[in-house]
């Protein structure tokens, strides 16, 4: 059953030879989406074939702390899909999709009943339903959970289930590109790296699912994993696809400052849904003055900017942030209710939030823009190329409400499983061209030879300071254009990137060809939010502070002749009956 | 090999400076196993993996590390410590007198420095009967929080595996035993409210449940505090005595019919 300490093979740095793995349906990334997709795709009768960057059962999902967004309706019986509906459109300051809000709201009821016949167990009421607690800019009591390890519950019944059917996988596997077949131009396959033992991988398939998670890792305070580099946005864009909305980047507004090895680890926003209040450096209740009725409970970019606002205006914490305090709710209750937050305290920072208060500061957390998709199937603009979960756009508009996301995987991962599957019964198995394979593969063997000497691992500390340094929570021209030229030198910088070492399980390898993804992400970021000329939802320009009814359009970025181009298109609106469902909150 | 940095500032350098020591290599067709020495600047409620982050950026960036969410939520960066099976990025420098060594963990096959390969758990967590819930379940299931309570504690785990690797019959035995973490995912099934199976045949067989002689090593390790032994093994030991080797309960069985409905609760 086990091989302790028996020695793994590597690969020659040279070796350019490959493994041809064939599939109806290859899914890239195993967090929710990937999973809930396999598991679509193969109980519709497809050869599918999953494979993730890191470990299976690793990925950003297991991150997720306070719950999942469905009006189950259990313990507020007036919830319903159209609250929810109205509640995601207005967060997202009316730059969402709406049909895909509609799908969204209806589908996430039996995405959470499903989840549950899967193996999950959540909280419950007294009545011994699925218990939902209070979050932020949610019109009732929505968030189903599992004390604060909601992510943590759905990912390894989604890993249970995936293990039990028998789905094929490969995890520790990096996708370096997407391959489309050059007389229709669908997609072919797509290119990898077996991490573990440094192995190429072609991989061809009829269809191929985008679940590679968000870009946080770009910036430098940051509640996201190692992996979130943007790898599906800067693939899809390389192949042609269009990206949406790259100008929305969430901050979570409570992420850890103090000690500096764990700044912006996530503080979730169950302690403020469960009563734990904001103050300044003078005492006061800080909320009050931005949002007197949801006060901590208010949409998120609203609680970022507030503390954002304190922390400039010299009302900041001792360590630069705002203090953050749930000891009122008892020690026996924040044990239960946030066993997680209590550790997590208790292990890195030395404080006891049973007594003490905490020190937060706004992280980035989630992008709301990514590849553009169609609403019913996640397709992308690319023929059989589907995109779902944070790496898609079209849900969130200018906003993501709190626990929105796990919902989201779970309904857009099972409708991108469910329509891959089905169109790839119809078609036969694309070519993918011989040439375009070698010159991917020089490619990505090209870090080895490299004559640069420039270090993978300090080139991606550098992006990360300029987005934080120039494309903040607050931002103008003049710090976007700064962000931009210092873009330019590091582009210059990555070319010399150096792998150093064998080819098993070489991070100075892999992390050098994420880069070039992780650039185009930012140049995508700050080229959309120097177009936006107005403040909405996550997007705040302070030469331009005003929301403005003009900008009620969406920034598409895609690649034309080997540019970065962008097109504005106007947000469609909803028909008069779901028009009519959405409630502006003032 | 030492790595030195020009380290300035006050106070002796122990105070100042981290000394890791850190094996290396290994994996055929890297290089043959040995160890670096590493200084790194010391930080203020800095953890093994920041000091082993500073390396690869700063000193050598060769040097591989399983990691990701670096928060004590993946369970991707367990390593020895001194010895002692931990997760690097939940394990403060401060915690620790002296110089650090950090080796992979041995109770699985090794691929390059600090990383090992340990995809033979998923063929394990293959063998075990999935949840199946009971055949009046119903459509939306009912049940209370003190059922919730009594199986959270197993649903904690992070699969870090350090239990695995701190086992003596997984690390030194090569036994037909699924390991303390599969235990665990046995007992969480076990104890879900609405699951209907009966696993007790499986643990006595393919599971090897009989391997463990209950050393507790593993509770005292697990980072997510899961009182493995006394809380999952040894009820998971109780369950296969109670239906396989209890002659009252067996003859009850008998006479009732049940004796082969072996599979179900």
């Amino acid at each position: 059953m086990w091989a302790p300490g028996q020695e793994k093979d590597s690969v020659d740095i040279s070796d350019r030879r490959y493994d041809e793995k064939v599939c109806d349906v290859l899914i890239i990334g195993a967090g929710g989406a990937g999973l809930r997709a396999a598991i679509e795709s193969y109980d519709r009768g497809a050869k599918t074939l999953v494979v993730c960057k890191s470990l299976l059962g690793k990925a950003h999902t297991v991150m997720a702390e306070g719950g999942i967004a469905a009006a189950l309706g259990n313990v507020d019986p007036k919830d319903s899909w159209e609250v929810h509906f109205s509640d995601t459109i207005v967060e997202g300051q009316h730059l969402s999709n709406w049909r895909m809000a509609e799908i969204f709201a209806k589908e996430a009821i039996e995405r959470v009943y499903e989840l549950e016949k899967y193996g999950a167990v959540f909280d419950r009421t007294p009545e011994g339903k699925i218990s939902q607690r209070a979050f932020g800019a949610h019109t009732y009591r929505r968030l189903c959970n599992i004390g604060d390890r909601t992510g943590l519950e759905l990912i390894r019944t989604l890993q249970d289930q995936l293990i039990a059917r028998g789905v094929p996988f490969i995890d520790e596997v990096m996708t370096t590109c997407i391959f489309r077949d050059s007389k229709t131009g669908r997609v072919a396959g797509a290119f990898g790296i077996d991490i573990k033992t440094g192995r190429l991988l072609l991989f061809r398939a009829k269809a191929v699912i985008l679940a590679t998670g968000g870009s946080g890792r770009v910036y430098q305070v940051t509640s996201n994993s190692y992996e979130s580099t943007g790898d599906g946005i800067g693939m899809a864009y390389r192949a042609g696809a269009e990206l949406m909305d790259m100008e929305m980047i969430q901050f979570h507004p409570t992420g850890m400052i103090y000690p500096p090895g764990v700044r912006g680890m996530l503080v979730t926003e169950a302690v403020r849904g469960e009563g734990g209040t904001l103050t300044n450096s003078e005492g006061e209740r800080f909320m009050s003055k931005y949002d007197p009725k949801r006060m901590e409970l208010s949409a998120r970019d609203v609680v970022a900017r507030s503390i954002y606002t304190e922390i400039m205006a010299g009302r900041g914490s001792k360590g630069g942030g705002v203090y953050l305090d749930i000891s009122h709710r008892g020690a026996d209750y924040i044990k239960k209710k946030l066993p997680s937050m209590y550790d997590q305290f208790l292990a890195f920072a030395d404080i006891d939030i049973t007594k003490d208060k905490m020190e937060v500061a706004p992280t980035v957390h989630y992008q709301m823009g990514g590849v553009r998709v169609d609403p019913e199937t996640a397709e992308t603009s690319i023929k059989m190329l589907y995109a779902a979960g944070e790496v898609a756009s079209g849900l969130h508009g200018a906003n993501r409400l709190g626990g929105n996301s796990l919902s989201d995987i779970l309904v857009f991962g099972k409708r991108a499983g469910a329509a891959a599957a089905e169109s790839a019964a119809a078609i036969d198995l694309p070519s993918v061209d011989g040439g375009e394979v070698e010159k991917e593969i020089s490619r990505v063997l090209s870090p080895f030879s490299s004559a640069g000497g420039a270090n993978p691992f300090h080139v991606k500390e550098e992006i990360a300071s300029n987005m934080w340094k120039h494309v903040g929570i607050v931002r103008k021209a003049e710090d976007l254009e700064a962000g931009l030229a210092e873009l330019e030198k590091l582009r210059e910088e990555a070319k010399g990137l150096k792998a150093v070492g064998a080819r098993a399980y070489n991070q100075s390898w892999t992390d050098s060809l994420q880069v070039l993804d992780m650039l185009t992400v930012c140049e995508a970021i700050i080229q959309s939010a120097l177009e936006r000329k107005e403040s909405r939802g996550a997007h705040t320009r302070s030469d331009f502070p005003a929301k403005d009814p003009k900008w009620l359009v969406n920034i598409i970025t895609v690649q034309e002749n080997g540019k970065m181009v962008r097109r504005i298109v106007p947000v469609s609106n909803p028909p008069p009956e779901l028009q009519s469902l959405i409630k502006e909150d003032d | 090999m030492i790595e030195t940095l020009g380290v300035t500032g006050e106070g002796p350098k122990e105070k100042r400076v981290v000394r890791l020591k850190i094996k290396r290599g290994g994996g055929r067709g890297t290089t043959p196993p040995h160890y670096d020495t590493f200084e790194v600047p010391r930080e203020d409620g800095m953890v093994v993996l920041n000091a082993v982050h500073y390396i690869q950026s700063h000193l050598d960036p060769s040097l591989a590390v399983r990691w990701n969410c670096k928060a004590g939520r993946c369970g991707s960066c367990s390593a020895e410590i001194n010895g002692r099976p931990q997760l690097m990025c939940k394990t403060r420098v401060d915690s620790i007198d002296g110089d650090i060594t950090i080796e992979p963990m041995q109770a699985f096959p090794h691929l390059r420095d600090l990383v090992t390969d340990v995809t033979a758990n998923w063929k394990v967590a293959a063998m075990i009967p999935p949840f199946t819930p009971m055949a009046d379940a119903g459509d939306t299931f009912t049940f209370y929080q003190t059922d919730v309570d009594r199986s959270r504690e197993f649903r904690r785990c992070i699969e870090c595996f350090l239990c695995m690797d701190v086992c003596h019959v997984v690390r030194e035995h090569e036994a037909d035993y699924i390991g303390p973490r599969w235990v665990v995912k046995a007992a969480s099934l076990d104890m879900h409210p609405m699951d209907g199976l009966n696993r007790s045949k499986f643990m006595k067989d393919a599971g090897g449940l009989g391997f463990c002689n209950i050393t507790k090593c593993c509770q005292e390790i697990c980072p997510e505090h899961i009182v493995i032994t006394d809380d999952a093994i040894i009820p998971e030991k109780e369950r296969v005595v109670d239906r396989h080797y209890d002659p009252i309960l067996w003859v009850y069985r008998h006479l009732r019919g049940e004796a082969k409905a072996d599979e179900t609760k």
